[in-house]
């Protein structure tokens, strides 16, 4: 019969309509605002409102997100940055659209270049968040960040970052990637643990 | 018979390709017609996948090359064309395989190849009046820095500046020297418009003819159900279509340009920006591309990552297709709403595998960039399982009986049998008309021959019938889903160890796969740099589009929006 | 009526506040505005099939107002520019621009349309489309995730705050300039340029003329 195709495609949006506050009187109060409910709402048993409340509630994001690089560095003793960094350029010369520069300085005395980057710049207009750079660094100093609310006014000012504008401290990777984390810290204790051996050896 | 037999019946004229790499036969251009006919008719090569074009800077010489399959299925021919550098011209094949007509305007315009009697050789990705051809060898853009990267002024001593600071006008431009902009007459589009074919004068039914006025109607670039920037130009005849041309180029990246530039790996993230909605798939037809060169294969668990991958990203791109196919018979955003809300949660699982929704980057050569995180394999199995059979029932239940869409797609945008397969259409389109070919199964790759699954084939080739196609080929990606998370196996994700910097011996090498839109070739020819000499992808929605302008004519001006949204373009593999 | 229409520096007594509110006039005509943007149904690449996701379910901006998209620039007052700019495009985007009625709003959404993004070497690309049109809020990211397009577009609501009726453009005597549209030569040429070109050319001295380079 004419006209049951579209009572059923109404039926399945009538069906949604009322799932949204079924649902709404089954966590009565409680369906917005909190982490549960959102994982609920988001989750694959989703039903009726599927909808985030951004920016008062904010979908997780997961821990291999990646959104514009940043540079690690860990607090000395003196409250000093120091830089897993060493100038090495994997990361620039990784980069697809080069958007990675830094500048190496030599030790004026030893002529030596200093492991460690005078300047850092990365140009977020160019860079494609693919994540090579993080991926190869053979020293864990550049990683993703989660950080993706940076909308600005003015990109000329702001958007190529400089060292001081993408260092963040090793606490602060860690709190956005604790298993990646730990997993790159058992290993450098392995290899430390490796090295104390063979010089024991000797 | 074999084609060794016809060497003898060419004689001088076609030879083996032994260069060390090479595959495939060099036929002289004089023949070149002659040889395409011979394999259409007498040895069923009668599917014409992709024409490259390549410029070889050091041995002054430009090479055509010829992917051919059979429609039946197994493995294909390469031939090749070679001319000199300066001024090359090679017949044209369209009169043989239609489906290069598109493919030999790229290569005229972006290379600078003349194919005689094609009819209608005018540029296609950039604007009539552009100078130069972009992708010859010696050919610089206004920001060219170096021919190969890593550039140089970016370690040790880099300095953070924009290219633009030190150009003239601080734009991305350059003009020949002997430019005035005062004489220049903007390129109209009287060629393309003059062009247009127009019908006849109408039978008024009283005996009478009745004269009709020919109305030129521009679509897009800005029109929200081209899925982009694409523009056509319909000749209409009263409602009715006479003719139209699509024009494209209005996002053409310079992916080509830029990847022969680019190292081996630093292309892969820029696959993703192919088809955009697929990206995954993308980055599947480049690693096997590449690991066919380099000679190695991925680990077991490896592949099936990548399968399993794939097969999620089918199921996402052809989600969102018929939400807009929806979107433009219009049923106005609800089951695109429905749609999308099943990719979001797709796009959770990728964004927690790789790290993206969209750009995954995630395959590299020999395996994938990590292994899945832990509790994502039972995510997958919840959705593959439970949610999404019943979410693509629920799509079925309320769209396939509709009678509106019915009465908007059946019988619209027929493409025939034969039709299909001269035009190389690929993927849904082909299937929908009759032709069983998956590339899965003709030419099957990776691991797709362990699976169990069906290929998703109707007879019509109507709008309803690819969109019948891309609903089955959901739960035949669904089954291929299920049979991944039961028999993955645990073990390495990566053979060897990973490296940004790849060896890559000397050869050529084509690597396809069958993405969502249809085949996704890559044609890579390496010369033992770090960068590929030649970086040509042969994109299914491109091609497509050859037949697009054939399906239309004769159809109501409202049909087109409905048959290019069957069709599936993405812009960003259309322009590239 | 919400608290962000009350104008701090009246005290209205807590019992009336949902009746009443004393506000200023910019205030409120700003509220009217940053509550009812409409964008323009304008997708260039890929960044579009993110925002298509903002405009669905999950991220839904008629939260905010917005999800009224028009594909006529004659109705819309925000410009999402969600892609690749390419020289091709750039005049059709130029025309789109000027066929906006005042006040309108350009948002660039992503690398390569902030600044040409991960493509700005390409020769058919136009390193960001601030060259031709004014933007007003940039989104960094390839592509930016709905939420971070969310974030620009709270931003761009923010900047609406700060207007005044009585300095604002669009209140002027006189009709604003539409902006040249670029021509496609044998490379894009931008009208505002082709005096220099000409003054460039009546000079030329050295043979290695700087547009060659």
């Amino acid at each position: 019969m004419y006209g049951i195709g579209l009572i059923k495609g109404l039926g399945v949006t009538l069906k949604h309509f009322i799932e949204t506050y079924l649902d709404d009187i089954r966590w009565l109060g409680r369906r917005y605002y909190r982490d549960e409910s959102l994982a609920e709402r988001q989750g694959p048993h989703a039903r009726g409102i599927f909808t985030v409340q951004y920016p008062e509630e904010k979908l997780p994001v997961p821990e291999e997100f990646r959104c514009i690089p940043f540079l690690v560095y860990e607090v000395g003793e003196d409250g000093e940055r120091l830089y897993r960094c060493t100038s090495c350029g994997i990361c620039s010369k990784v980069c697809p659209p080069q958007c990675i520069w830094i500048v190496r300085s030599n030790d004026p005395e030893t002529g030596r270049p200093i492991p460690s980057p005078t300047e850092f710049f990365i140009d977020i207009d160019i860079c494609m968040n693919c994540g090579l750079c993080a991926e190869y660094c053979p020293f864990d100093a550049i990683k993703m960040d989660h950080d993706y609310e940076l909308a600005s006014y003015d990109r000329l000012a702001d958007h190529i970052y400089n060292k001081e504008r993408l260092s963040k401290p090793v606490t602060y990777y860690e709190s956005i990637r604790p298993m990646n984390f730990a997993f790159e810290e058992a290993a450098r204790a392995e290899k430390e643990a490796a090295k104390e051996a063979r010089r024991k050896a000797k | 018979m074999t084609l060794e037999e016809y060497t003898d019946r060419f004689t001088g004229m076609l030879n083996f390709d032994e260069r060390k790499g090479y595959e495939g036969y060099i036929v002289h251009s004089e023949r070149l017609v002659e040889f395409a006919r011979t394999i259409r008719d007498e040895l069923g090569y009668d599917y014409l996948s992709s024409v490259t074009g390549v410029d070889y800077l050091p041995d002054e010489q430009i090479e055509v090359v010829y992917h051919a399959y059979r429609s039946q299925g197994g493995p294909g021919l390469v031939f090749k064309v070679q001319v000199p550098r300066i001024n090359p011209i090679v017949p044209s094949l369209v009169s043989i395989f239609p489906g290069a007509d598109f493919q030999e305007r790229e290569a005229w315009d972006l290379l600078g190849i003349r194919f005689e009697g094609h009819p209608n050789l005018r540029r296609i990705l950039m604007w009539e009046g552009f100078h130069g051809h972009p992708l010859r060898k010696d050919w610089e853009e206004p920001y060219f820095e170096e021919s190969e990267k890593p550039f140089n002024s970016r370690w040790p001593e880099g300095k953070a500046f924009r290219i633009e600071e030190n150009k003239p006008f601080k734009k991305n431009v350059q003009y020949p020297p002997e430019f005035t902009p005062d004489g220049w007459i903007p390129e109209a589009d009287t060629a393309l418009y003059s062009g247009m074919v127009r019908l006849g004068a109408k039978d008024a039914g009283n005996g009478r003819s009745l004269e009709t006025d020919q109305i030129l109607v521009n679509l897009g670039p800005q029109h929200p159900s081209t899925h982009g920037v694409f523009r056509m130009v319909v000749s209409l005849d009263g409602e009715e279509i006479a003719d139209l041309q699509p024009v494209l180029g209005y996002l053409h990246r310079n992916h080509e340009k830029i990847g022969e530039r680019n190292t081996y790996l630093m292309n892969m993230p820029f696959t993703d920006r192919l088809d955009y909605l697929a990206s995954m798939g993308n980055n599947f037809g480049y690693a096997l591309a590449v690991e066919k060169l380099m000679g190695i294969t991925p680990p077991e668990r490896a592949e099936y990552i990548r399968v399993m991958m794939a097969e999620l990203t089918r199921i996402v791109s052809h989600l969102f297709s018929i939400g807009t196919l929806l979107n433009d018979l219009g049923a106005f955003f609800t089951p695109m709403l429905y749609a999308l809300t099943e990719r979001e949660l797709i796009l959770d699982i990728f964004e927690a595998v790789s790290g993206s929704r969209m750009m995954c980057n995630y395959f590299r050569f020999g395996g994938v960039a990590r292994d899945l995180p832990e509790g994502i394999l039972e995510k997958v199995y919840e959705l593959v399982t439970e949610r999404l059979p019943r979410k693509v029932d629920e799509l079925d239940t309320y769209l396939t009986d509709n009678e509106i869409v019915r009465t908007r797609s059946i019988g619209i945008g027929v493409l025939p049998r034969e039709q299909a397969i001269e035009y190389s259409a690929a993927g849904p389109v082909l299937r929908a008309s009759g032709v069983g070919y998956d590339v899965r199964r003709a030419e099957s790759y990776s691991i797709y021959d362990r699976f169990d699954f069906d290929v998703a084939i109707r007879h019509n080739g109507d709008v309803y019938d690819r969109y019948l196609v891309r609903l089955e080929e959901i739960r035949q990606s669904l089954r291929i889903l299920q049979q991944v998370v039961r028999d993955i196996p645990d073990g390495e994700f990566q053979t060897g160890k990973p490296q940004y910097q790849v060896r890559v011996p000397p050869g050529e090498s084509y690597g396809r796969v069958e993405n969502p839109k249809g085949e996704l070739g890559f044609y890579i020819v390496s010369n033992g740099k770090p960068n590929p000499w030649r970086y040509h992808i042969r994109s299914p929605s491109f091609i497509n589009l050859t037949a697009f302008g054939e399906m239309c004519k004769g159809h109501k001006i409202a049909d087109v929006v409905a048959i290019l949204g069957s069709i599936d373009i993405v812009l960003g593999e259309v322009d590239r | 009526m919400g608290d962000d229409l009350n104008g701090p520096e009246y005290q209205v007594p807590e019992e009336l506040r949902s009746h009443i509110t004393i506000t200023t006039l910019d205030r409120i005509y700003n509220w009217g505005r940053r509550s009812s943007v409409w964008p323009m149904m304008f997708g260039l690449a890929c960044c579009a099939i993110e925002m298509i996701c903002v405009a669905a379910s999950r991220y839904d901006f008629s939260r905010f107002g917005m999800e009224v998209m028009r594909p006529s620039p004659r109705q819309s007052d925000l410009m999402i520019v969600s892609g690749t700019v390419t020289k091709k495009m750039i005049p059709q985007i130029v025309r789109l621009y000027n066929q906006m009625p005042e006040p309108k709003y350009v948002l660039a959404m992503g690398a390569c349309a902030s600044g040409g993004g991960p493509f700005k070497e390409g020769y058919n690309v136009v390193s960001g489309v601030d060259k031709f049109i004014p933007v007003d809020v940039y989104v960094p990211g390839c592509p930016p995730t709905p939420q971070a397009l969310l974030n620009g577009l709270i931003k761009l609501q923010e900047k609406i705050d700060t207007q005044s009726i009585r300095t604002v453009r669009w209140y002027k005597r006189e009709a604003s300039e539409p902006i040249p549209i670029p021509i496609l030569g044998p490379d894009l040429i931008d009208p505002r340029d082709i005096p220099i070109l000409d003054a460039k050319r009546a000079s030329v001295v050295k043979p290695d003329v700087p547009e060659n380079s």
